[in-house]
């Protein structure tokens, strides 16, 4: 399968997966899981950052559409990939791994940490900005902290058995090939 | 000073290619914020109607499957309701007893003569939230199937679910109780005198804030919430919850008080949106004596 069929193919799953089944689930009122921003924890390297912004508005719109709050989502998900680069600079262990794999996985970011870490940065950037754009309209600085943190455990949790679940086998590529 | 100009411009340029990247992000987040902005002051969508009924296609197919599961539960609720409505049956009356039996009950027929105030339009659950800030329900029928805007929302038991704000051609957008811009007017059955307002705080579903309610009335735990009937959106009489915890404000001349809200925000199938026949002639009424004033 291409890269972008298989993007588009993820792209409808984490929607229809994210509305109709974790929007359903009700832990708690404080616990919302998050899943449909894998998309972007997943996106390839080598994508330009413009189009990955695009995308990722494309992405938080489309959800917002399904819940009837334009903006919310967008504006969170505009946020992570923005700040996806850096942290990818930072964490990716040797020169040159992100040209040799294709997109962000345990294999690529060189160990289960750092790409935990990788992930964990990203949802709680998600959760956080998502949050805080709500309580902005609620005030109520204390729930919001709680709110971010218990979201982001169990959204964390819900990616680690995504990622256990479909193994996503990536290829080394080289430069003779 | 064209040399000066094009060097300025130039400079722009340079600056834009350079900080392309953020500045797009910036870009990006204030559409958004313009969207948040915008849609919370309106009730609109921007192209509202258009991915309704995208959305609202899509949420269909998944609710046929999902009405399948709920069979049973909405076998019962449908159960109970005819119960309730049977009993109101006119031919359950007999005697001299029978005017003193619609007289004295609580939701008047027809306030005036013969004349139909209130209409009732069952309508299906295509989707439903109560996770968010704002939580919106999405009914399968629009305005092809003469939904209309600003109608009243109650569940097959009458209790409030809220109200509708948005209505595409074949799917109507429900702004649910749970929502940070609902406020609805209600009282206490017990003691008319204690109004007051219901919202939401955000946190919990099925918990409502019943604000402004002064300290004069007389109410307790328990107690049952009912719809004032004051604004044309709800009828009298309307369930919408009871008193879980009361306490009173040391600030203020009123009571604290968290509902138990009487619809099940968490399972909902059918609902009937109510409509007022007689809102435009008010609405209409209204304006007239506005523009007089001025």
């Amino acid at each position: 399968m291409s890269i972008l069929m298989k993007n588009i193919l993820r792209f409808v799953l984490l929607i229809l997966m994210q509305f109709y089944v974790f929007d359903k689930v009700h832990l708690h009122y404080m616990v919302t899981p998050y899943i449909y921003f894998l998309f972007i924890v997943w996106m390839p390297f080598q994508l330009n950052r413009t189009v990955q912004m695009l995308l990722a508005f494309l992405l938080g719109f489309v959800l917002d559409s399904f819940r009837h709050s334009p903006g919310f989502h967008a504006a969170a998900c505009v946020f992570i990939a923005y700040i996806r680069p850096f942290l990818i600079n930072i964490l990716i262990p040797q020169e040159g791994a992100d040209t040799n794999y294709d997109e962000p996985s345990v294999k690529s970011m060189g160990g289960f940490l750092p790409y935990m870490l990788y992930a964990g940065i990203l949802t709680f950037i998600h959760h956080g900005w998502l949050f805080l754009l709500e309580a902005w309209h609620f005030g109520n600085f204390w729930y919001f902290i709680v709110k971010t943190l218990l979201s982001t455990i169990v959204s964390l949790l819900l990616i680690v058995i995504t990622e256990m679940l479909f193994s996503r086998k990536q290829k080394f590529k080289t430069n003779t090939a | 000073m064209q040399v000066r100009e094009a060097a300025v411009m130039r400079n722009v340029f340079l600056f834009i290619r350079r900080y392309f990247n953020f500045l797009f992000f910036i870009a990006l987040q204030v559409f958004c914020m313009y969207l948040i902005a915008r849609y919370n002051k309106y009730h609109h969508a921007v192209a509202s109607g258009y991915m309704n009924e995208i959305t609202g296609g899509i949420n269909k197919q998944y609710n046929r499957m999902d009405n399948f599961l709920q069979l049973n539960k909405s076998n019962d609720l449908l159960k109970k309701e005819n119960e309730r409505l049977r009993n109101q049956l006119l031919s359950n009356f007999k005697g001299a007893d029978t005017i003193n039996k619609i007289v004295t009950d609580s939701i008047p027929y027809d306030t005036l003569g013969n004349k139909r105030v209130w209409l009732y339009k069952a309508a299906k659950v295509v989707s439903n939230s109560v996770t968010a800030q704002n939580n919106y329900l999405v009914l399968s029928r629009g305005a092809a199937q003469q939904m209309n805007k600003d109608a009243g929302v109650v569940d097959p038991a009458n209790g409030v679910v809220g109200i509708v704000t948005d209505v595409s051609e074949n799917f109507a957008v429900v702004m649910s109780l749970l929502h940070k811009d609902s406020r609805i007017s209600a009282l206490l059955k017990n003691d008319p005198n204690g109004g007051g307002s219901i919202v939401w705080d955000g946190k919990e579903p099925n918990s409502l804030s019943f604000i402004n309610v002064k300290k004069s009335a007389k109410a307790k735990r328990g107690d049952t919430v009912i719809t004032s009937g004051i604004t044309p959106t709800f009828p009298y009489g309307m369930l919408v919850g009871t008193i879980d915890q009361i306490s009173p404000d040391k600030g203020t001349n009123n009571y604290i008080i968290k509902l138990k809200s009487a619809a099940n925000f968490y399972n909902l199938q059918y609902v009937y949106a109510i409509d007022n026949l007689q809102k435009d002639e008010i609405n209409r009424l209204l304006e007239k004596a506005k523009s007089k004033n001025q």
